[in-house]
């Protein structure tokens, strides 16, 4: 039985309103996507200029976050449901598959939909789906 | 790819703080920084929290409004030479393979590439381990695409 727990969607709304207003902001500015997995990308593959706008992307998206953690006067402290071999391999399969999708959650997910890209629906309905069922492996599987 | 526009890398560099600034931000307050969060999202048969709908739904909505109202301007974006789209419309193998890896990575530990960089500054190592496997999963990725297949252009971070 599905049991709806710490549901939160007026955070929700807001949080993606603000997330939103970050890819348009880069949309205005610098006339692209604002994929996070591409920008990771062009980063490891040293490639290209403009890596100080990246480095710049990254400073706002961490200050944003410590920011606002900070300002709730709580702890942050991150806690994995899985040991840490496995941590490990998500991050290569995340690594992998973003790579080879050209995309992630903000890419595909967020901008990719928003524009409309038959590629992104597509990418969106599988990592959600596969998603899923990982989880659904992991912890109601066996 | 538009060769870079050299007067202004200090005004797109700004405008890309702000921009990691509201991504980060609202990464933070929506929870989405939280892989347990994340996890129940996925975990619909279990204990099922919706509350990443609501983020997509809101960041989806609010990108799509500012794509269509914004549009292309004639004098090109605020601080780059031109506007710079994905050109890859191919759906094949490459394009679904990846999104289920990346599915079953983000399944497992709760985390994707933004939340991920974001939850660096707690200081927690399991982050950091999970974004130096991340980094040279994506490393060995192109090392391996490059041979095989030409890049494609979809989701390329600018600048």
């Amino acid at each position: 039985m599905t049991v709806v727990v710490d549901f939160t969607p007026v955070r929700g709304l807001v949080g993606g309103l603000l997330i939103g207003s970050g890819a348009v902001v880069w949309w205005l500015a610098a006339g692209r996507i604002a994929g996070i997995s591409g920008l990771l990308g062009q980063m490891v593959e040293a490639r290209g200029r403009g890596g100080f706008a990246r480095w710049c992307f990254l400073a706002g998206l961490v200050m944003g976050a410590a920011g606002w953690v900070g300002m709730q006067g709580i702890s942050w402290s991150i806690h994995f449901p899985v040991p840490w071999p496995l941590v490990a391999l998500s991050g290569i399969l995340v690594g992998v598959g973003t790579e080879m999708a050209s995309g992630c959650t903000s890419g595909h997910g967020v901008c990719g939909l928003a524009r409309g890209s038959r590629r992104s629906v597509v990418a969106v309905v599988v990592f959600l789906s596969v998603g899923m069922l990982t989880v659904w492996m992991v912890r109601h599987g066996s | 790819m538009v060769a870079e526009r050299q007067n202004s890398p200090g005004r797109l560099g700004a405008a890309a703080w702000v921009s990691g600034l509201l991504f980060g931000w609202g990464l933070a307050l929506s929870g989405m920084i939280e892989p347990g969060k994340v996890i129940h999202f996925l975990d619909v048969t279990g204990r099922f929290d919706p509350t990443l709908a609501c983020v997509l739904l809101a960041a989806v909505t609010v990108t799509a409004l500012g794509y269509r109202l914004a549009g292309r301007q004639p004098s090109g974006p605020w601080f780059a030479p031109d506007y710079d789209l994905p050109r890859n419309r191919a759906v094949d193998l490459r394009l679904v393979a990846g999104a289920a890896l990346f599915g079953a990575g983000w399944g497992l530990a709760g985390l994707c590439p933004a939340p991920a960089l974001a939850d660096l500054a707690s200081g927690s190592y399991p982050v950091i381990l999970f974004v130096a496997s991340m980094l040279a999963g994506m490393k060995g990725a192109q090392l391996i695409g490059r041979r095989r297949v030409a890049r494609d252009s979809e989701c390329r971070f600018p600048a």
